[in-house]
């Protein structure tokens, strides 16, 4: 669905953020797919790794701080997926998930067990505006702001009940037995809403001619 | 938890919403299940997605030191196993395998710098066959990080209401690693679970949909890994 957009994000400048480090060799891995990184870090290519990390980094401390809501925990998450992607790298397989997929999947996972395992999740989620307001540069990127607008966007455009469920379950860390308890809602209830909330979803990612909030815009003057 | 069932977990699945006792049967079904297995994969797209509606935060720059610094510690997966077996006869089937079981589908430009150290880096194990019904050859190949796959020659198709079913033992343990019909040349069986050391992977013929444990005595065993 990427592809579809013209953005590919192996070749995207606004995503590159190759530190000149201390302690790595420098080496210029941006016109490398994230897939490829991955193949690289499977052969414990360390510079391969930062620069995945150096790709995603960002988008997984966002994430695993909205789930956790605290910096340590948040680190800690990012911390125990990225060794997942190093150990993991060699059982990867690029023809059935985009690298970016796999390891926000993993971020996701320890996020939500460690959420589970702190039982910090009794709040709601908070708002965007609470984290992750501030240090926005221009190095945030135009590939992951419109990003970020076009899955707003297809969220905003699913029934009420079925973005509650998905957001509560991604972001809150609850279980369904949990959402139906919270909610009120027989169990059965919470499943579909679940499944058909986030078949939509998938849907509406997936039509990039669905409304244009999302569209790329260029200058013409 | 009939079909149906699972089949509307996997939304929930791809969310990490399951209770954990869902979780452990969703998990055990999706080993035989192919539809189940094709809607995570369409569906885990969309649920990484949501990733990106979080606006991004830069983590501290001390995470990144600690995170390249454990991996270091760690090197997990650096050393490039000998290769056990002379190239001309075995370089066909490896390169098959290797499009199996995902080392060969990235740039072209990658791909020649990886050549030669992913070769290197692939076990062959020889199968034993005990049944007229699969040819002369066969073997497993190991990648260094534990993902297998199985190559077989000349093996008939699974007759009508029967289906293959690999597994990797590793002691008692028994996993199921994946179905598969046979009647090719080559039939190459991607391994659903890693090939750990020690491990063997053995071949039955179970009913069709396969078993949660073999029901007969396997007909194509391996040497240890």
């Amino acid at each position: 669905m990427l592809g579809e957009m013209g953005f590919v994000p192996p070749l995207l400048g606004s995503r590159r953020r190759l530190d000149a480090s201390a302690t790595m060799p420098r080496r210029d891995l941006a016109h490398l797919s994230d897939e490829a990184l991955v193949a690289l870090t499977a052969r414990s290519d360390e510079v391969a790794f930062a620069a995945l990390y150096d790709r995603f980094g960002r988008a997984a401390f966002g994430l695993a701080l909205r789930v956790l809501r605290d910096e340590a925990l948040a680190e800690d998450a990012v911390q125990e997926a990225f060794l997942g992607v190093w150990r993991g790298a060699s059982r990867f397989f690029p023809e059935r998930a985009k690298a970016s997929t796999w390891i926000l999947t993993l971020v996701h996972r320890r996020a939500v067990d460690l959420v589970r395992r702190e039982q910090r999740r009794r709040a709601d989620p908070l708002p965007d505006s609470d984290f992750g307001g501030r240090e926005r540069s221009a190095e945030d990127g135009a590939w992951l702001q419109l990003e970020r607008e076009r899955v707003q966007a297809a969220l905003a455009a699913l029934p009420d009940h079925q973005r509650e469920a998905i957001e509560l379950a991604y972001y809150g860390g609850f279980t369904q037995s949990e959402l139906a308890e919270r909610l009120g809602e027989p169990l059965g209830t919470i499943k579909s809403r679940m499944f058909a909330g986030l078949a939509r979803l998938r849907e509406l990612l997936d039509s990039p001619l669905d409304g244009d909030a999302w569209t790329p815009r260029r200058t013409t003057t | 938890m009939d079909a149906e069932t699972h089949h509307d977990l996997t939304s929930a699945y791809v969310l990490d919403a399951l209770d954990p006792s869902d979780l452990e049967a969703f998990e055990e079904h999706l080993a035989t299940c192919v539809r189940c297995r094709e809607l995570v994969a369409e569906l885990s797209g969309a649920a990484a997605a949501l990733a990106y509606a979080v606006p991004p935060v830069s983590p501290p720059p001390a995470l990144r030191a600690r995170i390249l610094e454990a991996a270091r510690a760690e090197r997990p997966n650096v050393v490039a196993l000998r290769p056990r077996w002379a190239m001309p006869a075995a370089a066909a089937a490896a390169i098959a395998a290797c499009a199996a079981i995902g080392l060969g589908a990235w740039d072209l430009s990658l791909h020649d710098q990886l050549g030669a150290a992913r070769d290197q880096a692939l076990q062959r194990i020889p199968l034993r066959c005990s049944s007229p019904s699969c040819g002369a050859a066969g073997s497993v190949v190991v990648a260094s990080g534990g993902s297998g796959a199985l190559v077989l020659s000349n093996l008939v198709a699974a007759p009508a209401g029967k289906t293959y079913q690999a597994w990797v033992i590793r002691g008692r343990a028994v996993a199921s690693a994946g179905l598969f019909r046979g009647g090719q040349a080559t039939t190459i069986v991607t391994l659903s679970q890693p090939v750990r050391a020690g491990s063997l992977v053995a071949v039955t013929v179970e009913p069709a949909g396969g078993t949660a444990a073999p029901t007969r005595k396997p007909f194509i065993v391996s040497s240890p890994v």
